[in-house]
């Protein structure tokens, strides 16, 4: 059983969530992730670890309710339990010092890319970060990546906070000041990752990317979660979760993401069931 | 006793006792188990067919040594805690083993009846035994010896490390095992099916072993959560077992492997066993059913699967670059696939998989193949047929062609020797591996193998271990 420290709204489907699992936090390193499994009847799905405190012995999940696993944990409250969570899984992100780093966090996606941001700014790197969000009531962790960043420049898809447009629209900015980055770090929805590594690409910036694709067990042993990259099969729980966003097959991926569309509206339906 | 001593003929006389079973018509819709088992009349009687051999030929067969006449004989006599006394002797798992071991090619293959006749039904009995013994209440648990204040760690709650646990518990260690899933057992719940493993099973050996004092901590990947360092140097374990299993699944490489519908047999078959997925959406894991599955292999995985998928509503095809003589699956699985009408598409080989526009998988093109030289196995090797090249008309492809060493402990263990395909090397008289204190077992050593050898690996490990832990020598090689 793992107790649930600390819950908390950033938006009306995104929730912050304090799990105490001291061997987990002891660990965690950024780009890791946990699989959980919130009860018996339960799916495995995987999270990435936003945030992890040795002392206290928590980990933070941030989550947005996108199938009924997401849903039922957004109904939690402080003090429940979940039955399984087990980590850090994935190769933590490569961090190192470098000139200058960009992190862009679109959606949910804020959430793990702010311990990246961070570890490069311990590390010494220069890091500036992008933050997209669809509206403003929808952008989350902006207190936390200023802190984590050297700068942070923020757009809205629809003009209510900073800059009107997507991420891109800001990195293309950025990169025609003709900023020296060394490396983008780009975690959120899977157009928005293709969409970044395919205007980086013909500049020849390495993009890494955090890939979130379906798993069951997170240990290498079913190959839920293959993508292509480079040409070859690689399974994400153990070879990344981080990959080479200019080798990625994204149009595989995107397919293999909606493979359970059906499945997972008829899982929801069950749970309008069972709170009636 | 002197009578029946005298009437020898009777063991010529009695065939080999069948053993009941759910109609393949039926059980073809069910995960219930399939054969049913003996009853105690019907298992006395096959238990008479055994002669008792002076130098039985069976024991050598069997990976742990069971005393195989023995507990035959206390079956004989109608005396079956006994006999469940003697078998447990051997083997922590005997409702498990008389289920899922492949005693045709181990212990029944040498029986001197089968010269004549058939041998011994000596699987069956081993779970009549077993199933006696849990059906009625009273499980007598062995004597556990006083503490020796040594801890050992087991990862991997699989067949090897439950061995382990079952044998250090009762000489007096405090055990731990880690196992990575939510749940223990390994691949006998993730893994074997419910129709021919039931999970009930599975848990009542696990809940005696943790009767006994064995300490389970699920969640925890060693490799990740802990290193074996850390396990040894922070968290006081003196000596180490590493039965994790091998567990990678393969791919063949051919295009169309990464379409929806597509599943390694590890990634279907733990969807539907372990996760619940065959109850979807009573359960949270879907599972693609799909109208026709194709299963790509010829072992006992891919026999699992194509009976899973069979229950699970999809004509079920198995598709097998060999000929039937040359599938690895046991006879018996075979037999059962054939009979619940699993169709087989031998000397054929996948050569891509087809999909649509959403990237589900609609086809699987497929090669004729003919028997050609015999290869490096000794089997004759599949040659493909020119312009042979057919559609099977699929929605589901499951690759059951093997797995392949996890690196997720190994890479993450310096100094741990491996060998070539990344197994661990161990010292084969101990199980020792290059770390002092650490030994290993099962399919993390041997690469895909059988639940009794995991458990002979474990039987072994766990008496160089005890010596290791009371600082006993190491017994010198036995002079040939």
């Amino acid at each position: 059983m793992f107790t649930i420290t600390k819950k908390m709204n950033l938006s009306h489907d995104v929730h912050w969530m304090d799990v105490d699992a001291p061997y987990i936090a002891r660990k965690a390193q950024p780009g890791q992730f946990v699989i959980v499994r919130i009860g018996v009847t339960g799916e495995r799905i995987p999270l990435t670890i936003a945030d992890s405190d040795r002392d206290a012995g928590t980990i933070t999940l941030v989550f947005q309710e996108v199938g009924k696993s997401t849903m039922v944990m957004g109904g939690m409250k402080q003090g429940d339990n979940i039955d399984d969570v087990v980590g850090p899984l994935g190769v933590p992100s490569h961090i190192e010092k470098l000139g200058l780093v960009v992190c862009i966090g679109g959606g949910i996606g804020i959430a793990p890319v702010h311990p990246v941001a961070r570890g490069y700014k311990e590390a010494g790197s220069k890091v500036i970060s992008i933050l997209g969000a669809r509206t403003k009531d929808l952008l989350i962790m902006e207190k936390e990546m200023v802190k984590a960043s050297t700068e942070v420049r923020v757009c809205t898809d629809d003009g209510s906070y900073g800059q009107k447009g997507f991420v891109t629209n800001v990195l293309e900015d950025l990169i025609k000041e003709g900023a020296p980055i060394d490396v983008i770090v780009a975690i959120g929805p899977v157009p928005m990752m293709e969409a970044v590594s395919k205007l980086t690409k013909p500049y020849g910036i390495k993009t890494v990317v955090s890939l979130n694709p379906i798993m069951v067990d997170g240990t290498g042993m079913c190959g839920a979660c293959r993508v292509t990259v480079g040409g070859e099969v690689k399974f994400a729980c153990v070879d990344g979760p981080d990959f080479d966003g200019h080798e990625v097959d994204f149009a595989e991926l995107r397919l293999r993401q909606r493979m359970y569309l059906k499945e997972e509206r008829e899982a929801i339906e069950t749970l309008t069931y069972m709170s009636e | 006793m002197n009578d029946k001593n005298k009437t020898t003929p009777k063991k010529e006389l009695v065939p080999r006792q069948p053993m009941p079973e759910q109609p393949a018509e039926e059980r073809q819709k069910n995960f219930k188990e399939v054969p049913y088992g003996y009853s105690p009349e019907t298992a006395m009687i096959e238990a008479r067919r055994c002669i008792q051999c002076k130098k039985p030929r069976c024991v050598a067969g069997c990976p742990v040594g069971i005393d195989i006449p023995g507990f035959i004989k206390a079956i004989e006599d109608g005396d079956f805690p006994e006999s469940i006394r003697i078998l447990k002797e051997s083997n922590a798992l005997p409702a498990v083993c008389g289920r899922v071991c492949p005693q045709e090619d181990q212990c029944e293959i040498l029986c001197v009846l089968s010269v004549k006749q058939e041998p011994v039904a000596i699987g069956r009995l081993e779970r009549f035994a077993a199933d006696w013994e849990r059906e009625h209440g009273e499980v007598k648990l062995p004597k556990v010896a006083p503490p020796t204040g040594r801890k050992v760690a087991v990862v991997g709650a699989g067949p090897a490390g439950l061995t382990v646990a079952g044998d250090l518990i009762v000489k007096g260690h405090e055990v731990t095992i880690f196992e990575a899933l939510h749940k223990p057992g390994g691949v006998l719940v993730y893994g074997i099916p419910e129709f021919r493993l039931p999970n009930e099973i599975v848990e009542f050996e696990i809940s005696n072993l943790e009767k006994l004092g064995v300490k389970m901590v699920n969640n925890v990947v060693v490799g990740k959560t802990f290193t074996i360092k850390e396990l040894m140097e922070e968290e006081g374990f003196d000596s180490v077992f590493l039965g994790v299993g091998a567990g990678l699944p393969w791919f063949m490489g051919i295009p169309g492997e990464n379409l929806n519908g597509v599943y390694s047999a590890n990634e279907y078959l733990t969807r539907s066993n372990l996760m619940g997925g065959f109850d979807f959406p009573r359960h949270d894991t879907p599972l693609k059913k799909g109208k026709r599955a194709a299963i790509i292999g010829g072992g006992n995985v891919a026999m699992d699967a194509a009976r899973t998928a069979k229950r699970l509503g999809a004509e079920s095809i198995v598709v097998y670059r060999r000929s039937r003589n040359e599938m690895p699956a046991r006879i018996e699985e075979i037999h059962h696939a054939e009979e619940e009408g699993i169709e087989f598409h031998f000397l054929t080989a996948p050569v891509r998989i087809l999909g649509n526009d959403e990237g589900s998988v609609v086809g699987m093109e497929c090669l004729k193949m003919e028997l050609g030289e015999p290869d490096d196995s000794g089997r004759r090797r599949p040659v493909p047929v020119k312009g042979s090249e057919y559609v099977l008309n699929v929605d589901v492809v499951i690759v059951s062609v093997g797995t392949g060493s996890n690196p997720l402990l190994t890479k993450s263990t310096p100094g741990l020797e491996l060998n070539k395909w990344d197994y661990i090397v161990v010292d084969e008289k101990t199980g020792a591996t290059s770390i002092p204190g650490v030994y290993a077992g099962g399919d993390i050593v041997r690469g895909a193998a059988t639940v009794i050898l995991a458990m002979g690996d474990g039987r072994m490990a766990s008496g160089a271990m005890h010596r290791y832990l009371m600082g006993e020598p190491e017994e010198e090689p036995e002079e040939s």
